[in-house]
């Protein structure tokens, strides 16, 4: 499904910032994966979730998804085969345009827009239906603007937008890290459902261990641009957070750096 | 000046209003929808002018020459769309280096720094000229309306709306598939098209086209849309209306002005003045909110 080979990505190069945030970066996953990424600050996460989105292009490998060669395509292309939604609830949506027709752009995802309505009387009925299944309320609310729903409702209806057109692959990028922690597991589970239904592959990071290990069937653990654990399988279901944190001082000769992560 | 010819401007007034509100509904696309200051405009204002002009002095037919006039727009909104995505060139600076690029192209157009269109009076669209002056703005509240009904319908198609998500957020449009270089050039080839359709109009107007005419459009143009959101906001928030309240905007600004000049004031001191007045305006939300945000709680939290 997705491949990353021998990914590089080096920050400032040539100035004494320089970060080398991917070094020699390698993963495969399947087809259905749910893999969630856990690693302490700075371990090159979000840097891997762009990569693959294409914000920036690497310094070195190749992405291949399904077999396409992605590495030199520009991030709007890419969007055609990848769903995403941020950290920042602000992010994913257009704050000053009504939720149909922050709906109706996402519906339009790697499509052509030409000078047909932006929306036409079935899309509204279709995007009822679907915000009625997140159970939020939100179906009356098709004509309210974005930026008048809380962080939750935005990023349940980022997600929404995200799966719309059945991505090859869904990125979240530590989505419900600003919510509040009811909100967070509402979303959470909301992100389950929708994974399911559309049997997306997908990559989820977080900063909560626990969440890491009760969702998805895959986790995979980064430190300094590398990957230092990867688990799956039965093992991924008897995995405990003291486990974690003792594997990855194990593999990485440090302790867990990631203040967010031990306080959630 | 007296009253009564205070009173006998207003049609001119009008007419001045409604071009420079078409002017102004360019710079909305710009500074209000794709979130960019074009300065472009003090350029384009004159290049559309310029084409508009020269063509009808050779014999062209004016709604031709004005369709040329906006194409000269669109070229020009090209280039600074162009050079802020290809290069990289911030929007501000991409505007102001194709601004002083027209500059000379302009003069190269015009041939000389002011051409009237001399002995084409009948040839033209609309004039100022007192027997006309009900005709002009009968056709110009007619362009108008059809500017704003045309960029009602484009606004509410996928290419608009994704126009105007790119304005609004740039990471959400691109993780949709926006092309954000795309659009933004879009948006500022329409924008420009429509300020030279102005600059089309104003040479009509004044009788000549003038390379200084564009010097400091970009301010009126941003008074007539401070200025008309102020008046129309609390009515609507539809489109078409903040559209109307543009021109509305556009027309004040020269009732203001008129006034200010039947007041007396220097009219050498009334770029100072307008450029104050869009200071001020641009200025006081901004002041508001960080000196005074307990007036703007009202509206609810919104991480809540």
């Amino acid at each position: 499904m997705l491949e990353l080979k021998n990914i590089t990505k080096v920050f400032n190069p040539g100035t004494v910032n320089e970060k080398l945030a991917l070094r020699d970066f390698s993963l495969t996953l399947n087809d259905g994966d749910f893999v969630t990424v856990i690693g302490g600050n700075g371990a090159g996460k979000s840097t891997m979730l762009n990569i693959v989105a294409g914000v920036y292009p690497t310094d070195g490998g190749s992405i291949l998804i399904d077999g396409v060669d992605m590495t030199r395509l520009s991030e709007h292309k890419r969007a055609a085969c990848i769903g995403r939604v941020f950290q920042d609830p602000m992010m994913g949506t257009a704050s000053d345009m009504w939720v149909e027709e922050n709906l109706a752009l996402a519906d339009r995802r790697g499509k052509h827009r030409g000078l047909k309505w932006a929306i036409t009387k079935k899309d509204r009925e279709k995007y009822r239906s679907i915000l009625a299944e997140l159970g939020l309320g939100l179906e009356t609310r098709l004509t309210t603007k974005m930026g008048l729903l809380s962080g939750g409702q935005r990023q349940a209806i980022t997600l929404l937008m995200a799966s719309m057109q059945k991505p090859k692959l869904l990125l979240l990028d530590e989505h419900t890290a600003a919510l509040d922690p009811k909100t967070a597991s509402t979303v959470l589970e909301i992100t389950d459902r929708i994974i399911s239904e559309h049997h997306l592959t997908t990559l989820m990071v977080t900063h909560n261990m626990r969440d890491a290990i009760t969702h998805g069937n895959r986790l995979i653990m980064l430190n300094a641009g590398q990957i230092i654990l990867d688990i799956s399988g039965e093992e991924k279901k008897h995995l405990t957070v003291e486990s974690l944190l003792n594997a990855f001082s194990k593999a990485s000769g440090a302790e867990f750096a990631n203040d967010r992560a031990l306080l959630g | 000046m007296n009253f009564a010819n205070w009173l006998s401007s207003l049609p001119g007034v009008t007419s001045l209003g409604m071009i420079w509100g078409i002017m102004a509904i360019g710079v909305f696309l710009t500074y209000k929808i794709l979130d960019i200051a074009d300065l472009t405009v003090d350029g384009s204002i004159c290049t559309g002018a310029a084409v508009c002009t020269v063509l009808v002095l050779a014999g062209v037919n004016i709604w031709l020459a004005m369709l040329a006039a906006i194409l000269a727009g669109m070229l020009c909104g090209l280039i600074t769309g162009l050079a802020h995505t290809l290069l990289g060139i911030p929007a501000i600076l991409a505007g102001i280096l194709t601004q002083l690029m027209l500059w000379s192209i302009n003069l190269v157009i015009l041939g000389k720094a002011n051409v009237a269109l001399l002995g084409k009076q009948d040839k033209l669209l609309i004039s100022n000229l007192t027997e006309n002056i009900l005709k002009t703005n009968l056709i110009l509240l007619a362009l108008v309306l059809a500017v704003i009904a045309l960029l009602y319908w484009f606004f509410g198609t996928e290419l608009g709306a994704s126009l105007r998500a790119t304005g609004n957020n740039l990471s959400m449009s691109r993780a949709q598939g926006i092309n954000t270089g795309f659009t933004k050039v879009l948006g500022l080839m329409l924008s420009n098209g429509l300020v030279a359709l102005a600059g089309a109009l104003l040479a009509q107007n004044n009788g000549a086209a003038d390379i200084n005419m564009g010097r400091g459009a970009i301010v009126i143009g941003l008074a007539a849309v401070i200025v008309g959101e102020a008046v129309v906001s609390r009515i609507s928030g539809n489109f078409f209306i903040k559209l109307l309240g543009v021109i509305l905007g556009g027309i004040i600004y020269w009732l203001v002005f008129q006034t200010v000049i039947f007041f007396g004031i220097d009219s050498d001191l009334l770029k100072l003045l307008s450029a104050l007045v869009v200071m001020i305006f641009l200025g006081v939300p901004y002041v508001k909110k960080k000196y005074f945000p307990a007036a703007r709680r009202k509206g609810g939290n919104r991480n809540a």
